[in-house]
C-alpha cells in the first residue's frame, strides 16, 4: 500500500515539476507579454497544484493538508489576479513595469 | 542528492548577487535583489532556520524589494543622466579594493570559526523553562536578548522618521504617498476585498504560533502591514495624514510599554528587561500584543512613503 502511495506521489510531484519546466521555457521564449503570462499560469496553477496532490499522503494529519491546500488556493487567487494586472498594463500599452532597454 | 540540493541554492545565490551588482539597469538589479532574497529564503529552510526563512521572505525580500522598486520607479527619470556618468578609474579602483578586501576578510572570519562552532544552543534550552515559551528563538528574542528586539523595534521608528523627513514644508503633516485611483470595480479593488480578511488571519496566525513555533511579531505584522497596502493602493481608502495625534500614539505604543515594563523589571526583578519569576510568559505576551500593531503601522507607513499631500484643513480647524 505504502509504495502505491509513494508512486502517486513521484507521479504527481514529477508531473508538477514537467508544469514547472514547461511554464519556465514558455516564459523564456514565448514572444509577447500575454503568451508569456499564459506559459506562466500553468506553472502556478496547475504545477503547483500537482505538486501539493503528491505531497498531500505524506502530511501528518488534516490540519497540515488543509493548510497545503490554502497555498494552492491562495496561489491561484493571486496568480490570477497578478496576470490580469499585467495584462491589462500590457494592453494599455504602457509598460510600467518594464523599462526600455 | 542531498549535496546536489543544497548545492543548487548556493550556486544560484551567487549568481543572482554577481547579476543584482553587475545590472546596469536599476529596475533590472532589484528584479535580482528580490530574486536574491527568495533563494536565501530557500537556503535558511535548508539549514532549519525556519524562523529566519520566514523574515528574510517577509522583510529581506518582501518589504525591501517593494521599497526598492519604488525607489527604482522614481529614480527612472535620472537614469540615463546617472548611466551616463562613469567614475574615474582611480574611484573604481577604490572601490574595488575596498570590496574586494570585505570580502577576503568576510570569507577569512567564517573560514576562521572553530569547527564545531561555539553555540549558547544547549544553555538556552536547559534555561527556557522559566520563560514559559515553547520556540527556542523566540525565548531568546523576548527573554534572553529582549534588548536586541525593544531596539529593532526602535529602528524601524527611525527608519519611519528617516522617511518623514523627506518630506517638502509646505506638505509636512500631510498624507503619505499619492492618492491610488484604481479601477473600483478592476481586479485590484476586487483582491483588495477578498485578500485582507484572509492576510490578516495568516498574519495574527503567524504571531501567535511564534510562542512555540517558526513565526513572531515581525513576520506577522509584515504580512497584516502588506494587507493594508494592498488597500491603499487599490484604492478603497486612504492613508491617514501623519500629523494625526492617535496615529503617532499606535505608532509608539508598542516601544512604549515594552520600555515601560523594562523599568518594571528594574524594580521587581533587579535588572532592565528582566522578568520577575513566574511572570515571564505573561509579560512577554503584553509585549508582543502591543509591539504587533506597531510594527505593522510603521512597516505600512514606511512602505505608504514620505508624506505627498497636504491634508486639507478638517473642519475643527477651519472653525473660529
Amino acid at each position: 500500500m505504502s509504495t502505491l502511495v509513494d508512486l502517486f506521489s513521484y507521479v504527481a510531484i514529477g508531473a508538477g515539476a514537467i508544469f514547472f519546466l514547461a511554464g519556465t521555457v514558455g516564459l523564456l521564449r514565448f514572444p509577447d507579454t500575454l503568451t508569456r503570462l499564459h506559459a506562466l499560469t500553468k506553472a502556478d496553477n496547475l504545477g503547483l497544484g500537482l505538486v501539493v496532490l503528491g505531497l498531500l499522503p505524506h502530511v501528518a494529519g488534516v490540519l497540515p493538508a488543509l493548510k497545503l491546500i490554502a497555498i494552492w488556493l491562495l496561489v491561484l487567487l493571486s496568480g490570477a489576479d497578478a496576470s490580469q494586472l499585467i495584462a491589462r498594463a500590457a494592453r494599455r500599452g504602457e509598460p510600467r513595469s518594464r523599462p526600455g532597454p | 542528492m542531498i549535496e546536489v540540493f543544497h548545492l543548487v541554492p548556493a550556486l544560484l545565490i551567487g549568481a543572482l548577487a554577481v547579476y543584482t551588482t553587475v545590472a546596469r539597469d536599476t529596475f533590472a538589479a532589484t528584479v535580482g535583489f528580490i530574486a536574491y532574497g527568495l533563494m536565501l529564503t530557500v537556503a535558511w529552510v535548508q539549514l532549519h532556520g525556519v524562523d529566519v526563512a520566514l523574515t528574510e521572505s517577509a522583510i529581506g525580500g518582501g518589504l525591501t524589494g517593494l521599497l526598492l522598486v519604488r525607489a527604482s520607479a522614481k529614480l527612472r527619470a535620472t537614469e540615463a543622466a546617472a548611466r551616463a556618468e562613469r567614475p574615474r578609474a582611480s574611484t573604481r579602483l577604490a572601490a574595488a579594493i575596498l570590496a574586494a578586501a570585505v570580502s577576503a576578510g568576510l570569507a577569512i572570519a567564517v573560514l576562521a570559526l572553530p569547527d564545531p562552532a561555539p553555540t549558547l544552543a544547549p544553555e538556552v534550552l536547559a534555561n527556557m523553562g522559566p520563560t514559559g515559551v515553547g520556540n527556542p528563538i523566540t525565548a531568546v528574542l523576548m527573554a534572553f536578548r529582549a534588548t536586541d528586539t525593544l531596539l529593532e523595534a526602535i529602528v524601524l521608528l527611525l527608519a519611519l522618521v528617516g522617511v518623514w523627513s523627506l518630506a517638502p514644508d509646505r506638505v509636512w503633516g500631510g498624507r503619505p504617498g499619492p492618492r491610488y485611483n484604481a479601477d473600483p470595480d478592476g481586479i485590484l479593488a476586487f483582491i483588495a476585498r477578498v485578500l485582507p480578511p484572509i492576510g490578516i488571519i495568516v498574519g495574527i496566525y503567524i504571531f501567535w504560533v511564534g510562542a512555540d513555533d517558526p513565526g513572531g511579531k515581525f513576520q506577522g505584522a509584515t504580512i497584516v502591514a502588506a494587507m493594508w497596502l494592498l488597500v491603499l493602493m487599490a484604492g478603497l481608502t486612504d492613508a491617514p495624514p501623519i500629523s494625526r495625534r492617535l496615529l503617532r500614539a499606535g505608532l509608539v505604543a508598542g516601544p512604549v510599554a515594552f520600555i515601560a515594563i523594562g523599568f518594571a523589571g528594574v524594580a521587581t526583578a533587579g535588572a532592565f528587561l528582566a522578568y520577575p519569576d513566574g511572570w515571564s510568559k505573561p509579560l512577554i505576551l503584553v509585549v508582543e500584543f502591543a509591539l504587533m500593531p506597531s510594527l505593522a503601522l510603521t512597516l505600512g507607513l514606511i512602505m505608504a512613503g514620505a508624506p505627498e499631500r497636504a491634508e486639507a484643513a478638517s473642519p475643527r480647524e477651519a472653525a473660529p
